[in-house]
């Protein structure tokens, strides 16, 4: 279908190469378990193809979703996509070649300076896969830099990030000690005494899977005055308000960074964002761009500290990382550009007040929020009956409730994890709390 | 004379920063101040915003525009990139990922709102499962090197709960470098086999290192000299026979499709690129896929959640408890798995198997065609790209970097060069199925005249590149002094 060769070119090809019939350059290849019959479906026609695929999406249809829970609606604008899937971004290569390469890499720059910038950090590099395993990289080049071995980690931590973790750590010698919760957010007591000189690093989350906000300081603290290294995950959005990982001095800075212009997509593609500060650069895993000169003096970026990479110290390598998530950070930079510096402040602050508002709605409604601490965009509420039969039922008007906890924290079986951002308007959180009244009756 | 340093390409978006300038704005809150209870905790505070530029969105659209210009890409120019199988990307997928119903898919959305999207995922893994002739696959690792983590850790974890210890991968000197970095990660010993002069695996010095402690045999199929390896079923009997698993990198799959399944051929696991052999974009570096696939006896390894049709409704399932775990935080890159369902339901069984026979055909004719340029041009016929050493080839002082660069000049993407790592000046070539003989005989008209330039006056080619919008970069400076960001003068 993509094969552009007539039938008369491809004989001339034959002809040049010197054979009669294609299979003749096939010596190598055992004859007998050649092209299996593989029962793929007939070829669609373009036409044909997008109708089919429209079909299913419509399938999934919904109406209004306050589900969050670690991938967040956020509004989208419209120049992101349309810039970051110009042909010439799309399908480019790893820009290997830095002359035929530089919008990649001039973008990519200035990615990793808006992500500095976000958290408050020194440095940055091109992007990881996604969040949780830029958490797990964080851990490994802690290990490798403290020579210790063990993590911390309170369970107010993404329990998808603690699996990807756990997976990625399975085999190190590296231990993983979880420490619990006092309500909605660490228990600072609990953490300290989990500490001690064989810890690596501390890596905790703000806001947390809850929606809480940690004491980020007094968690900076403690896991400084015990000899570790402090890694933040962090929700890009609220650091328009919330304090960033730079200012309470965390040595690393991760996080997902689907919020910054991309969709929701069922999880993906998204987008690891990894800082440290300077001491670690040369440990640091993924790729990285640098500002250079050409030949003749021109300002010039080119992937650089290659030398910590697989392809130049195979075994030894940072990780094993070879690619980054290019588009993906090529979108968010063109986001972040779009938003700028006062943009953030805003965007986040109508998070904040919309979903406080939610909450006061909800809990007239029988519905109160669970946890004393402050929340940012996202909270949990203690419901009347059980969470998964009211989430049952608003789907059956394709209205997404929120997650029922009970799944994670068993504890937890009566409360709902609900998400509001900025583009859920008023009407549609009176309308919930309606909803919501209404499945409890 | 002062020297004068020319004008960058283009300023960054930093430099176009005004204060009070806007770009985006947002609606005003329609929740009144008064509503809003007590403000957050000052110490939770953010004490100063991010230095984020502040600019409108026509310099955001020109500068992101112009930036695109400056790059090289498969819509612009032919990018026979060896191991990358940089072939055209259908258009048609870029309009179905950004189908609304797709975009808005949460994650954790119940399976009762997610019907069309695992009916997606669920068939496009039975698919690869045909190609591949595997039992089950994972669609979740987002690139090959997370696939290749993915089955080392399946490959340890299966013989873990056999009772055996078994801490080292054998890997041909020919590798792609994240083969032996993936078994680091995964806690197992990289130890190198050595090819035989014509690039294959020494099957004596295989023989000689399998033992009770290796626990996996990774061979890139065909391999990085774009060769099959010919004596590949009685490797895989050797493997079985010492216990041991046979791992298939399969960056190279675009040579295979619908010729050959690697299930057929003994292979246990392996991971595939679907940035390569299925179309999707690269993305200028990712986001990828690199899904899993492997026989029946290791499906209860494979990282969870997984897909299943269970009474015509499908579902996500946990309950493995000899998964590896979660390798990505969701399902993985769902997106670039429906570009790649899309090809297949374009391509279906009849288009499938044009794939790799244009491939091969397409190289193979560089291979003819070129082969008066290079005096160690290989005489047998390869898969789907050709490897070359350099040497012999070029006038004095020319270097396989020189030619590559002197490429770009005239509107061609460089072939990958210097790897793998056992030819001497290498310059591996994959044309694609997807390009026409009009462009791969200029290709060669080109390099003709390049080759035929470093004999006639080569300095002009080590000097190259001299039209692209940048020379060549000082690459030690950007390593020595690193500037990773920018920062504003106060």
């Amino acid at each position: 279908m993509f094969v552009p060769h007539t039938e008369e070119q491809k004989k001339q090809m034959l002809d040049q190469i010197g054979v009669r019939r294609f299979d003749d350059l096939l010596a190598d290849l055992p004859s007998d378990i050649r092209r299996p019959p593989l029962n793929l479906p007939p070829s669609l026609s373009e036409m044909e193809m997008v109708r089919h695929m429209e079909s299913l999406a419509a399938k999934d249809h919904l109406a209004l979703s306050f589900l969050g829970a670690g991938a967040y609606e956020h509004f989208i604008p419209s120049a992101v996509w349309s810039l970051a899937l110009r042909g010439e971004f799309a399908t480019a290569y790893t820009p290997y070649q830095a002359e035929a390469s530089q919008g990649t890499l001039q973008s990519l720059y200035e990615f990793q300076s808006l992500i500095c910038e976000l958290f408050g950090m020194d440095v940055a590099n091109a992007s990881l896969y996604d969040g949780a395993s830029a958490a797990a990289e964080a851990c490994l080049l802690a290990l490798r830099h403290t020579g210790k071995r063990r993590i911390v980690i309170p369970e107010t931590v993404h329990p998808h990030t603690r699996q990807v973790i756990q997976t990625y750590l399975a085999h190190s010698p590296a231990d993983i000690v979880t420490v619990p919760r006092r309500e909605g957010t660490t228990d600072l007591g609990r953490l300290q005494a989990a500490l001690g000189q064989e810890t690596a690093a501390v890596l905790f989350q703000t806001p947390n899977f809850f929606g809480c906000l940690e004491e980020s300081h007094e968690i900076a603290r403690l896991a400084h005055a015990a000899g570790a290294l402090l890694i933040a995950s962090s929700y890009p959005t609220a650091l328009g308000l919330i304090s960033p990982p730079g200012e309470y001095g965390a040595d690393i800075a991760v996080a997902e960074g689907q919020p910054l212009g991309l969709p929701l997509g069922y999880g993906g593609p998204y987008l690891g964002l990894f800082a440290c500060k300077t001491e670690l650069m040369r440990k640091m895993p993924g790729r990285v761009v640098g500002r250079s000169v050409d030949r003749d003096g021109r300002r010039a970026f080119v992937l650089t500290l290659q030398a910590r990479e697989q392809h130049i110290r195979r075994e030894k390598a940072t990780s094993n990382i070879c690619s980054n998530q290019s588009l993906c950070a090529l979108a968010a930079a063109i986001y972040m550009s779009l938003v700028g510096k006062s943009g953030l402040k805003e965007l986040a602050l109508l998070n904040l007040q919309k979903a406080r508002y939610a909450s006061k709605r909800l809990a007239e409604k029988g519905f109160p929020t669970a946890f004393p601490q402050p929340f940012f965009n996202e909270f949990a509420v203690k419901c009347p009956k059980p969470p998964e039969l009211i989430a049952e039922r608003l789907a059956k008007d394709k209205v997404l409730a929120g997650l029922a906890l009970g799944r994670y924290f068993p504890e937890l079986k009566d409360h709902l994890l609900v998400c509001v951002t900025e583009i859920k308007t008023r009407q549609d959180i009176d309308c919930f709390a309606d909803l919501l009244e209404r499945a409890c009756r | 004379m002062p020297i004068e340093t020319p004008p960058p390409l283009e300023p960054l978006i930093f430099e176009l920063s005004v204060a009070g300038r806007r770009g985006l704005p947002w609606p005003k809150p329609d929740i009144a101040e008064a509503e809003n209870e007590s403000p957050l905790p000052a110490a939770l505070r953010r004490r100063t915003p991010p230095e984020w530029p502040e600019v409108a969105e026509p310099q955001v659209v020109r500068h992101f525009t112009r930036l695109s210009q400056l790059n090289f890409s498969v819509d612009t120019h032919f990018y026979p990139l060896g191991s990358c199988t940089m072939k055209h990307n259908p258009k048609a997928a870029d309009r179905v990922v950004l189908l609304p119903d797709f975009i808005g898919l949460h994650p954790l959305r119940p399976h009762t709102l997610s019907q069309g999207i695992l009916e997606i995922l669920h068939d496009t893994e039975r698919w690869l499962c045909a190609i591949c002739g595997m039992d089950a696959f994972t669609l979740q690792p987002s690139a090959g090197a997370q696939g290749e983590l993915t089955g080392v850790l399946i490959a340890r974890t299966y013989h873990e709960s056999r009772g055996q210890n078994r801490p080292v991968v054998l890997i041909p000197d020919s590798a792609h470098g994240t083969n032996p970095a993936s078994v680091a990660v995964a806690g197992l010993t990289a130890v190198t086999i050595a090819s035989t002069p014509d690039g294959h695996v020494d099957v004596d010095v295989l023989k000689s290192k399998l033992g009770p402690d290796v626990a996996l045999v990774m061979l890139t199929i065909p391999n990085t000299l774009g060769l099959f390896e010919p004596r590949l079923r009685e490797i895989a009997k050797m493997v079985h026979d010492a216990g041991a698993l046979l791992y298939m990198d399969g960056a190279n799959l675009n040579a295979l499709v619908g010729l050959l399944r690697p299930g057929d051929l003994g292979v246990d696991l392996l991971h595939i690129n679907l940035h390569k052999t299925f179309s999707t974009p690269h993305g200028g570096g990712g986001p990828g896929a690199g899904p899993v696939g492997v026989k029946a006896f290791l499906s209860e390894f494979l990282p969870t959640p997984r897909v299943v049709k269970e009474d015509g409704v499908y579902r996500r399932r946990m309950d493995f408890p000899k998964s590896i775990g979660k390798i990505h935080g969701f399902m993985g890159n769902v997106g670039i798995v429906l570009r790649a369902y899309c090809y297949l339901r374009l391509l279906g069984e009849e288009g499938i198997r044009h794939v790799s026979e244009n491939a091969i055909l397409a190289a193979n004719y560089l291979r003819v065609k070129l082969a008066p340029l290079f005096p160690k041009m290989p005489k047998k016929p390869c898969m789907h790209e050709v490897v070359v050493s350099g040497e012999g080839a070029f006038g004095p002082g020319v270097h396989t970097l020189d030619v590559a660069k002197r490429l770009l000049d005239e509107g061609f993407h460089a072939p990958t060069i210097y790897f793998p790592l056992i030819v001497p000046e290498a310059l591996m070539i994959e044309p694609t199925e997807t390009e026409t003989k009009e462009t791969l005989d200029l290709f060669c008209k080109t390099l003709e005249s390049i080759v035929e330039e470093s004999r006639t006056s080569p300095e002009k080619v080590t000097s190259a590149p001299h039209r692209t919008p940048i020379r060549r970069v000082d690459e030690v400076k950007a390593a020595r002094e690193p500037d990773l960001r920018f920062k504003r003068i106060p």
